[in-house]
């Protein structure tokens, strides 16, 4: 039988959203699968070296469970995206969940496929020494190709 | 039962245990048994669909002292 294929589109830059490609990703090539990801406009931060500077924002995310209640007048300080983030990524170790470059490194290591969206990686002026090896860079047709063979296809 | 690798995923939570468990299956051989210890409770059912979908047969699950265990078969 076949591999399966999954295609996946990752459009976001922010920590919350920086997982579910990532998880998914590593997940159905632990099954077997074929996997490819399309990082396009602020998913192409989750392709740079270091992820280090991938943050969450508690601004306008209201659904974010907070400490104690935090008027968005507060959000708004110079600070506290960095500090969520802080706090968030501690949170996250002590329940055991792998870190950012832990995922994504397991994605490489089992043959995830990565492509950088050519357009908007111009559209921002990234060079291609900010973002990992390992990469393609291919436009829409690139990603129909693999995605029209695929069984599941999501756009983050 | 008995087994030939043990890989302890304690603490560890999704998608690590299968990840994990995938990679400590890869230099078994065919037919030897991999037992697998997690505390997350997802991957209860985590394991039973990995084992469906990768054909390493669950042999046995349960749980003692709050943790799950697992025993694999490698295909």
């Amino acid at each position: 039988m076949a591999a399966k294929k999954m295609a996946l589109i990752a459009t976001k830059g922010t920590l919350d959203m920086a997982y579910p490609p990532f998880i998914l990703a590593s997940t159905a090539a632990a099954l077997g699968w074929e996997v490819q990801i399309f990082f396009t406009f602020y998913g192409l931060q989750l392709l740079r070296k270091s992820l280090d500077d991938i943050k969450i924002s508690p601004l306008a995310n209201p659904a974010m469970p907070m400490p104690v209640p935090m008027p968005v007048m507060v959000q708004m300080l110079p600070g506290m995206e960095s500090m969520a983030t802080m706090m968030m990524k501690a949170k996250m170790k002590s329940k055991g969940v792998a870190s950012l470059a832990e995922l994504r490194d397991i994605c490489l290591e089992t043959d995830v496929k990565f492509v950088a969206c050519q357009m908007t990686v111009d559209l921002f002026e990234f060079q291609t020494s900010e973002f990992i090896d390992k990469i393609e860079y291919g436009g829409a047709a690139t990603f129909m190709k693999f995605a029209g063979e695929s069984d599941v296809c999501l756009f983050i | 039962m008995e087994f030939s690798k043990e890989f302890d995923a304690s603490g560890l939570a999704c998608p690590l245990p299968i990840v994990k468990t995938k990679k400590a299956l890869a230099d078994m051989a065919s037919g030897q048994v991999l037992r697998v210890i997690a505390t997350d409770p997802g991957s209860v059912c985590d394991m039973a669909a990995f084992a469906e979908q990768t054909g390493n047969a669950l042999l046995e699950q349960g749980s003692e002292n709050s943790k799950f265990i697992f025993y694999l078969k490698k295909a």
